[in-house]
């Protein structure tokens, strides 16, 4: 009995051995048409990739093989980087109570489950970073988290960031319009919800004076004020804004609100961006926007338009897209890249609006987005033209570990759904979150 | 004298541009997709007063002169959302354009859907210039009887130049999402008893007024007589059901009352896909971007196919949404069904002669054929990949659209 435990022990050992030396092997990815979005496509390319990086991307004749490299022959597929999600509801989290509308000091790391089974649906779809946000139900509803959805056991093992008690792990979730009206103590008003959101901007430029005349003295230092620190870091441009807009003039208020007091925000599904491209454009603010199959289901969102992606990228605009799941399913987040193609968007900032341009609006483009030398070797292996319908993400990669392949029925049961699959509690509507 | 004709010039110009046109018009495609026989290529359709005139390939169809040519890659009958609430339900999701369910009370099949249409409702010029021509529409789902469906063409600024069919089905609902809108029933067991306790006094009703002696039938009752026209097989009756137990408590019904029964939204069907079949049951099947939630939390994306492989009849719906998008659109959903394993000739089936048959209109619309109502769609390429367009669409012989989306 001792003996068999400790042969069972030993084997684990070994295949735990072989498991890391099969990492710790450079993998060679042969044969497929690469996007590297920061570059043009590369028809049989190579990408080479080793302990969670990338090490070189290029045509087969140009880049050379590590000896001992793991070779896939991935012929007849395409190869894109791995997606970037700027805005998601998925794994269970939530964000401030009805107790106020200005909720800058919760987090929603505090709140997800990283054991989630809506994590599936992100493998599934080819995506391997995620904004998770709180809802717009309030004028600032908590702090987001930047994650990618590893095969983790806990929220830690997805972070951006090492450690989350003292580095900013994500953005900072605001919002106008209609979604965050309601009866006290939420604003009834555009006007009182741009006031409530000044008036707090306001204490936090206060508070950041006091910080800077203690000049590191701890006794001048003010008391720590968990909602006054976030939004200082809004201030000194460590924390991003990502704010929930719709209609034209709440899209300029979202801006003006981030002139007064010196950030410029990330603008979330911008339904009307069409009618102010120019002025987006003029104020160099980046917009994540949403692909709906029918306009409406509220007022504010009575006139988007599939046009957006394409008139934002005409008046020059960064632009990406994001699936806001549950209201678009990250599973098919590449459709809804490939609905702004057909309504004029060009193939390549379409596909740039699904990775690097995403980075960017999360301020990771250091390490993700693009496949290239150096980067996190996050990227999905296509069956085809990546703005197919009959495309299906047949494996998704982040860091060098797979984490989904469809050739295995275990995962693929993710992509297409069925009995059991998913435990079925997706985001609520009455939350409000679009 | 000059005023006027200028006045009348102006009016011209103004119906011109308004009126919808129909005149004669033939459409040319690269490939026309009849479903009905194989699919043409380099063909031609001839539309004649509304109606198609002559169908077949470009070199032994002569386009009279006078025709109106239009030209698209592909070319498809219009197409039919088998089950949707849209011209009920509206875009703003506000209660005063919520038509598609009243909760005064559960069962309620008195309700009619023509009563309630919006012709012009901005959802379905939506659908419409996605090529959706025929939409069968009405009371959705939510109670255990919502009340009546009906058949539209999308286009018509009335609800009767749109109709089809003032009477298509009876909507009902089994499952927990009742239990949601009503406080009885609280329970999918009281549901049934409920639904079996109303049609047993239909089958009363409808038994008396058979009676041959006029002063011995019932008076009038707007639900009973409803409920007896299902009964006696005039109206279908559309059950809502996701889950393997709701699907077999519908069939069960079924069984203890002999009316014709439609299965709608059927996520588990794949659960109880014998008995569906033995049945002989046709399945509006949920749509296949349905999100993973509540009852239908077990849909595939696969099912489709499953159905399409056993033979069982059935079509795609857009079905019906509460919030964001408003309404699914039903072209979309059969492209992920095709993409998921369904033929693509069976994925458009399951939009156009499919669908017809199934609410038993396969007389006018689902395919083109002499003689059938001229509707149909122009696409610049595979009407199923994303990056296509709808670049035209005609309803009755008029071309309602022809701007590329």
């Amino acid at each position: 009995m001792r003996c068999s435990r400790q042969v069972s022990v030993l084997l684990a050992l070994v295949l735990c051995a072989t498991g890391l030396r099969a990492q710790d092997r450079p993998h060679v990815f042969r044969g497929a048409t690469i996007y590297p979005v920061s570059g043009p496509p590369i028809e049989n390319g190579v990408l080479v990739i080793h302990q969670g990086k990338i090490v070189a991307v290029g045509p087969a004749n140009r880049v050379s093989i590590p000896r001992g490299a793991v070779e896939l022959d991935v012929r007849g597929k395409v190869i894109i980087p791995g997606l970037v999600d700027t805005h998601s509801h998925i794994g269970g989290g939530d964000g401030g109570d009805r107790s106020a509308t200005l909720h800058p000091e919760v987090r929603i790391l505090d709140a997800i489950d990283p054991q989630h089974d809506t994590f599936w649906k992100a493998r599934a779809g080819g995506i391997t970073t995620m904004n998770i946000m709180p809802g717009s139900g309030h004028l600032m509803s908590g702090q987001t988290v930047y994650v990618k959805p590893r095969m983790a056991r806990t929220i830690q093992e997805m972070l951006f960031c090492q450690d989350p008690l003292r580095e900013v792990c994500g953005g900072m979730k605001m919002a106008n319009g209609t979604n965050s009206l309601g009866n006290p103590p939420s604003p009834g008003t555009r006007a009182k919800s741009a006031a409530l959101v000044r008036q707090l901007f306001l204490k936090a430029v206060e508070y950041r004076e006091k910080i800077r005349q203690a000049q590191g003295d701890p006794a001048k230092m003010p008391a720590r004020d968990l909602q006054m620190e976030a939004l200082v870091e809004i201030l000194e441009g460590k924390r991003i804004v990502h704010f929930h807009t719709h209609r034209h003039d709440d899209i300029l208020t979202a801006i003006r609100l981030g002139q007064e007091f010196g950030f410029r925000p990330v603008l979330h599904h911008v339904s009307e961006a069409w009618k102010v491209a120019d002025e987006i454009a003029r104020a160099r603010v980046p917009c994540s926007i949403i692909v709906l199959d029918s306009p409406g289901g509220k007022h504010e969102a009575v006139d988007i338009r599939w046009e957006n992606g394409a008139a934002l990228e005409k008046a020059g605009v960064d632009v990406a897209f994001h699936t806001d799941d549950g209201i678009t399913d990250s599973r098919l987040f590449l459709r809804s890249a490939a609905l702004g193609v057909r309504a004029g968007m060009s193939r390549q900032k379409a596909l740039e609006a699904l990775t690097l341009a995403g980075a960017r609006m999360l301020g990771l483009e250091n390490r993700i987005g693009s496949l290239d030398p150096g980067k996190d070797a996050d990227f999905v292996v296509l069956s085809g033209d990546p703005f197919s319908v009959y495309t299906h993400v047949e494996q998704t990669w982040i860091d060098g570990r797979k984490v989904f392949d469809r050739a295995n029925p275990e995962h693929r049961k993710y992509a297409t759904g069925g009995y059991g699959v998913y435990r079925g509690d997706v985001y609520g509507h009455d939350e409000g979150e679009e | 004298m000059r005023a006027f004709f200028r006045v009348g010039l102006l009016v011209w110009i103004a119906l011109l541009g308004f009126v919808p046109v129909r005149a004669q018009i033939a459409v040319r495609g690269e490939i026309v997709y009849t479903m009905a026989g194989s699919p043409i290529r380099n063909g031609v359709v001839l539309i004649r007063d509304g109606k198609i005139e002559r169908v077949g390939q470009a070199g032994s169809v002569r386009i009279p002169e006078g025709y109106r040519v239009l030209q698209a890659r592909v070319v498809t009958p219009g197409l039919i959302d088998a089950h949707s609430v849209v011209g009920l339900a509206g875009i703003y999701n506000v209660p005063h354009d919520q038509m598609q369910l009243e909760r005064s009370s559960p069962i309620q099949p008195e309700l009619r859907a023509i009563d309630a249409y919006n012709p012009q409702e901005a959802l379905v010029e939506w659908v419409r210039n996605l090529g959706i021509t025929t939409l069968h529409t009405g009371h959705g789902p939510g109670a255990l009887i919502s009340g009546q469906t009906m058949l539209v063409k999308t286009s018509g600024r009335t609800v009767e130049e749109a109709l089809v069919d003032s009477v298509a089905m009876v909507a009902a609902t089994l499952g927990r999402t009742v239990g949601q809108n009503f406080s009885s029933p609280g329970t999918r067991s009281k549901a049934v008893a409920m639904l079996r306790t109303e049609l047993l006094k239909a089958q009363e009703y409808a038994r008396k007024r058979r009676d041959p002696d006029p002063t011995k039938r019932p008076a009038r009752d707007l639900k009973l007589e409803v409920l007896a026209d299902v009964l006696e097989g005039k109206i279908p009756l559309l059950i809502t059901a996701q889950t393997a137990p709701d699907i077999l408590a519908a069939l069960r019904l079924q069984r203890e009352f002999g009316f014709r029964l439609v299965l709608d939204g059927a996520a588990e069907v794949y659960l109880v896909l014998e008995e569906v079949k033995q049945a002989g049951v046709p399945v509006i099947l949920h749509p296949t971007m349905a999100r993973t939630g509540g009852e239908m939390r077990n849909a595939s994306m696969e099912t489709a196919a499953l159905l399409h492989r056993a033979g069982v009849p059935f079509a795609l719906q857009s079905g019906y949404e509460s919030y964001v998008p408003k309404t699914r659109v039903v072209l979309f959903e059969a492209a992920i069904a095709a993409a998921n394993g369904l033929p693509f000739e069976a994925a458009l089936g399951a939009i156009t002669i499919q669908a017809a048959r199934i609410l038993g209109i396969d007389n006018r619309v689902g395919s083109l054929e002499p003689g059938k109502d001229a509707d149909l769609v122009l696409f610049d390429g595979d009407p199923f990949e994303y990056t296509t367009r709808v670049c035209g669409v005609i309803i009755n012989g008029r071309l309602v659209s022809e701007t590329c989306r």
